[in-house]
């Protein structure tokens, strides 16, 4: 592809800035927006910022959902370049989520699991109707409160295992690859797909996820389990020689429960797609949890027919960073190959009236 | 950068006080020390700075580890006149947090003042970051759902 270099433009651009500016304030006599409002008060749109971003940090993650009027993927964007600026200095324990201090937890397999089903501040069950009193300033009661329960909160496939009728999760230490350090390579193990998942976007997953459901792959999903709370983040800083708590996030977790009629190697059995997204973010680690599934067809002996099994196609297509830049890509001055395109119009054009006259 | 200093601090109990400063804000832990006694004099060593650290999940919940996406970290070492040394890594970007959770870390490994120190700093922070988990865990507890069985009424 040739770009050629187009001087002239400074001072419209630097214009077109200064205005973007001034939109972005709005009108001076309404409050500027805090990023402590933007934190409290819009924390989904947060949430989605920093899982797409791959950045966990609300603050930042409130900061960059300003600056992007609310753009959510140019907010992404605005975290990746930033995280490009730090160094790294560890990686971290892998997370505990059986230890999850879950604000929500529900199984839709299993009624009676230990721990309970907890539903948390949920949308579920509310009837959609837009609140008017929302418009005004109001503050809402007290959340009601219930002495907690506190028994150990097992994960459902850790309950569920025990029978042999579910997939184990068949742990190895092996380093995981890492796609912020090494360029996405095929064939992608699970580690890899499970990164680009995790920071992949939520509009795709769904759409790809809903694919699997409407029979584009099908694999029968049940949705085991999907819980949402604080981890805490462990680190071993070599200076120190032992494990550290640095912090807590929020998780959401989902694992999905497949049908499987078994194959050479493997009995009839449950399989199972795993999903865990930064913040609360349900629909998207759900929406892993299927792809996850779908895109495992080939190591369980499934045919690769469907779209979302395809790991090329998921993998390549996931990214919203490096999809808006390639659609946007196309704003930018192309003038160089249009007029060679046009020019093979022309000639082609030409030959055809030519022909046509001789005939 | 391994301290001698630390050798004689069991590691859980200096987990154990890491892990509360992680979560305190920097006026709550300033607070603390200037409660137990005047601000020490110290040096640092490094930092603080900001950089990032890839958190982990694993396949399944327990199996293989994956990349989840990174966070951000303030790492920050002092050193105070008598030579202790005192680390943090605490998850956010807030310098000055790290900076007093070092200074902190340094002074609870002296033996001569751990117990009071931990009395006038840790407990208290402790005891805000557990009340605050169990509200929480209070307001999960009243949205859990009792499952009744429908009985037929056939009389």
């Amino acid at each position: 592809m040739a770009y050629v270099a187009v001087k002239g433009g400074e001072r419209a651009i630097r214009n077109a800035h200064a205005w973007l500016a001034e939109e972005r304030r709005g009108d001076p006599s309404v409050p500027d927006l805090g990023l402590d409002q933007i934190r409290q008060q819009l924390g989904r749109a947060v949430d989605r910022a920093m899982g797409e971003g791959s950045l966990y940090d609300p603050e930042l993650a409130a900061l960059a959902i300003k600056q992007a009027q609310g753009d959510l993927i140019e907010a992404a964007f605005l975290l990746r370049a930033f995280r490009t600026t730090l160094p790294r200095f560890a990686h971290s324990r892998a997370v505990d989520t059986a230890r999850m201090r879950a604000a929500r937890r529900i199984s839709a397999i299993f009624k009676d699991l230990p721990g309970g089903q907890i539903l948390g501040p949920t949308y579920d069950y509310t009837h959609r109707l837009l609140d008017f009193e929302l418009a005004e300033d109001t503050l809402p009661p007290d959340a009601p409160r219930a002495a907690p329960d506190p028994s150990p909160m097992p994960r459902v496939p850790d309950i569920l295992g025990r029978e042999g009728l579910l997939e184990p999760d068949g742990a190895t230490d092996a380093e995981p690859g890492d796609l912020t350090r090494d360029p996405l390579r095929f064939p992608a193990g699970r580690d890899v797909r499970l990164q680009a998942l995790a920071r992949g976007d939520e509009g795709f997953l769904l759409a790809m996820g809903y694919s699997t459901q409407r029979g584009y792959g099908g694999s029968h999903p049940f949705a085991g389990e999907v819980r949402m709370g604080e981890v805490s983040v462990e680190i071993e800083p070599p200076e120190l020689g032992f494990a550290i708590d640095i912090g807590d996030l929020t998780v959401t977790e989902c694992q999905m429960v497949n049908q499987f009629k078994g194959s050479k190697t493997q009995p009839p059995q449950f399989t199972r797609g795993y999903g865990l997204v930064f913040g609360f973010s349900e629909r998207k680690a759900m929406s892993m949890a299927l792809v996850d599934r779908a895109m495992r067809a080939e190591e369980l002996g499934e045919d690769v027919t469907a779209p979302a099994q395809n790991v090329e196609f998921v993998l390549y297509h996931s990214d919203n960073i490096e999809a808006t830049g390639f659609v946007e890509h196309l704003k930018l001055p192309h003038y160089v190959d249009f007029q060679s395109e046009l020019q093979n119009v022309r000639r082609l054009r030409e030959a055809v009236e030519r022909r046509e006259a001789a005939e | 950068m391994n301290d001698t200093v630390s050798a004689s601090v069991p590691p859980v109990a200096r987990k154990n006080w890491m892990s509360v400063l992680a979560r305190a804000p920097a006026s709550a832990i300033e607070d603390g020390l200037t409660r137990h006694a005047p601000l020490p004099a110290w040096t640092v060593v490094r930092g603080p700075e900001t950089g990032l650290v890839m958190v982990r999940g694993r396949a399944g919940g327990s199996g293989s580890p994956f990349n989840l996406g990174e966070m951000t970290v303030t790492r920050c070492t002092v050193r105070l006149e008598s030579g202790a040394a005192g680390h943090a890594y605490i998850a956010g970007r807030d310098e000055r947090r790290a900076e007093l959770a070092a200074v902190a870390d340094a002074l609870l490994q002296d033996p001569a003042q751990r117990a009071s120190l931990q009395e006038a700093l840790i407990v208290p922070l402790a005891e805000m970051q557990r009340a605050e988990r169990q509200d929480r865990a209070e307001k999960a507890a009243a949205t859990r759902v009792d499952f009744f069985a429908m009985r037929t009424m056939r009389s």
